[in-house]
């Protein structure tokens, strides 16, 4: 129990871990989903499953942008950078990414001009500072990053720049929850909540999971207790027989959200009509392009792409793990052909991919046990 | 570049600019705030940083805690404030 006394005194894990239990029916079986890769982090790095009783299993959501990213669009954005004259700007997350032939760090190696940044802001400035080269942001994320991208889009317009432009690949999380909660897959009790894209969206959007679906969600904050918490509010809410919208991370996320931000986001993109995910397939309305007053600072519209779609490499499992059918330990190649230092699928890439959290941490406690039992 | 990171603000640049500087563990970097509500952050405030914008206040407590789970997470944390530090936007 070393885990969660590094930073909050072990008895109120203890305390939660021991309500948790006396809520959970004998015999039942609650499976719930943590959305966001942040949580899985958290989950992993901290042996949260040792806390939980044996019929109470997490299981990983499609929240990490990284790893929802399809390898076409990879090799999109590779087509653009090696264009002579661009100047292609990520996030330092994107970089190993693999694509159908290589990710921007090969390309890197071979000659384009790729370059790190923190924030779209840097993009920004790396514009202004080459006026002669045009330089395009590789945009991912989910409502987190979005408003981001679209304040600096916003800023591009105000400074009539005319060299700066946006690929636009954020993504929408709760298409994605809808995808997932329609898939036949998966048997879920509810879910807990992205925090951090709450406080962009508030926690409105997901009603439709409690009231449609019957299907209880919390917000979590991303300390081991906050997630423990949420594990108990969510049996809390099954052993009354409710399914509500609960919001454990309210020292961070507004019910209504950061209206700035949803405004930001609204001025400057518009929803895709469909959008590969990696693993997913095809959702509807669960992505952003560049609104048409922005057509300018649209790198699809300025740039010929490919756009062909390339097929996840046969081996590789991403797409169960995403929705949280497989466990990581559960794919053919993870930890064995697919590393974190040689990734196959995006989960191995992302620190905060189900298979890079659990290949970093070690904590397979369960399928130990698991495996234990076999033998 | 999911994490958000605690930052305190030090500084608060003209009005009209959106930026402020902020102390993200004794590194100083400018942010840009225009996410927030007008006039709803000052110098000694506490926000949470995505990709060089402040995306919400938060209180100092709350601060504390998030930097400590942030330090547990090692590289990933060590990769975002590095990439932070090299960070310079206007």
């Amino acid at each position: 129990m070393r885990f969660v006394d590094e930073y909050r005194d072990s008895q109120t894990a203890q305390m939660l871990a021991t309500r948790i239990a006396a809520l959970c029916e004998p015999g039942r079986q609650y499976t719930f989903m943590e959305v966001c890769g942040g949580h899985t982090h958290t989950i992993y790095k901290h042996g949260l499953e040792d806390y939980l009783p044996e019929n109470v299993s997490l299981v990983h959501g499609p929240g990490c942008p990284v790893c929802v990213i399809p390898m076409g669009r990879v090799d999109d954005a590779i087509a653009i950078a090696k264009r002579p004259g661009v100047i292609m700007t990520s996030f330092g997350d994107m970089m190993r990414v693999p694509g159908g032939s290589g990710s921007f760090l090969d390309a890197k190696a071979a000659g384009a001009d790729i370059r790190m940044v923190y924030s779209p802001l840097d993009a920004l400035k790396i514009a202004r500072q080459n006026p002669d080269a045009q330089v395009v942001f590789m945009a991912i994320g989910f409502e987190t990053t979005a408003p981001s991208t679209a304040m600096t889009v916003l800023r591009a317009a105000a400074e009539k720049m005319e060299n700066f432009s946006i690929f636009c690949n954020h993504v929408t999380i709760i298409p994605a929850i809808k995808a997932i909660l329609d898939s036949p897959d998966l048997r879920l009790d509810g879910f807990i909540g992205p925090g951090h894209v709450s406080t962009v969206i508030g926690c409105r959007p997901y009603e439709f999971i409690a009231r449609q679906y019957g299907k209880p969600l919390v917000c979590a904050g991303f300390e081991p207790l906050d997630i423990l918490q949420s594990v108990y509010l969510l049996l809390k809410q099954l052993s009354e027989g409710r399914s509500e919208v609960e919001n454990q991370y309210s020292r961070v996320v507004p019910w209504d959200g950061n209206p700035l931000a949803l405004d930001a986001i609204s001025r400057v993109m518009r929803l895709r009509p469909y959008f590969e995910w990696r693993g997913l397939g095809f959702i509807s309305h669960s992505a952003l392009a560049v609104h048409d007053d922005y057509a300018a600072y649209d790198a699809e519209r300025l740039f010929d792409v490919p756009g062909v779609r390339v097929a996840d490499p046969k081996a590789c499992q991403c797409g169960e793990v995403l929705k949280g059918v497989l466990k990581p330990w559960e794919c053919k190649v993870f930890g064995t052909a697919c590393t974190p230092e040689t990734p196959i699928g995006t989960c191995m890439v992302s620190s905060e991919g189900a298979c890079a959290a659990y290949y970093n941490f070690g904590r397979f406690t369960r399928q130990r046990l698991t495996e234990a039992a076999r033998v | 570049m999911c994490l958000g990171i605690p930052g305190e603000i030090v500084e608060m640049d003209a009005e009209g600019t959106d930026l402020a500087t902020v102390d993200v563990v004794g590194v100083h970097r400018k942010i840009n705030i225009g996410l927030l509500e007008r006039g709803g952050v000052n110098i000694g405030d506490w926000v949470l940083v995505h990709v060089g914008f402040a995306m919400s206040r938060i209180d100092e407590a709350e601060a504390a805690a998030t930097l400590a789970m942030l330090t547990g997470l090692g590289q990933a944390y060590t990769d975002e404030l590095q990439a932070l530090a090299e960070s310079d936007i206007s």
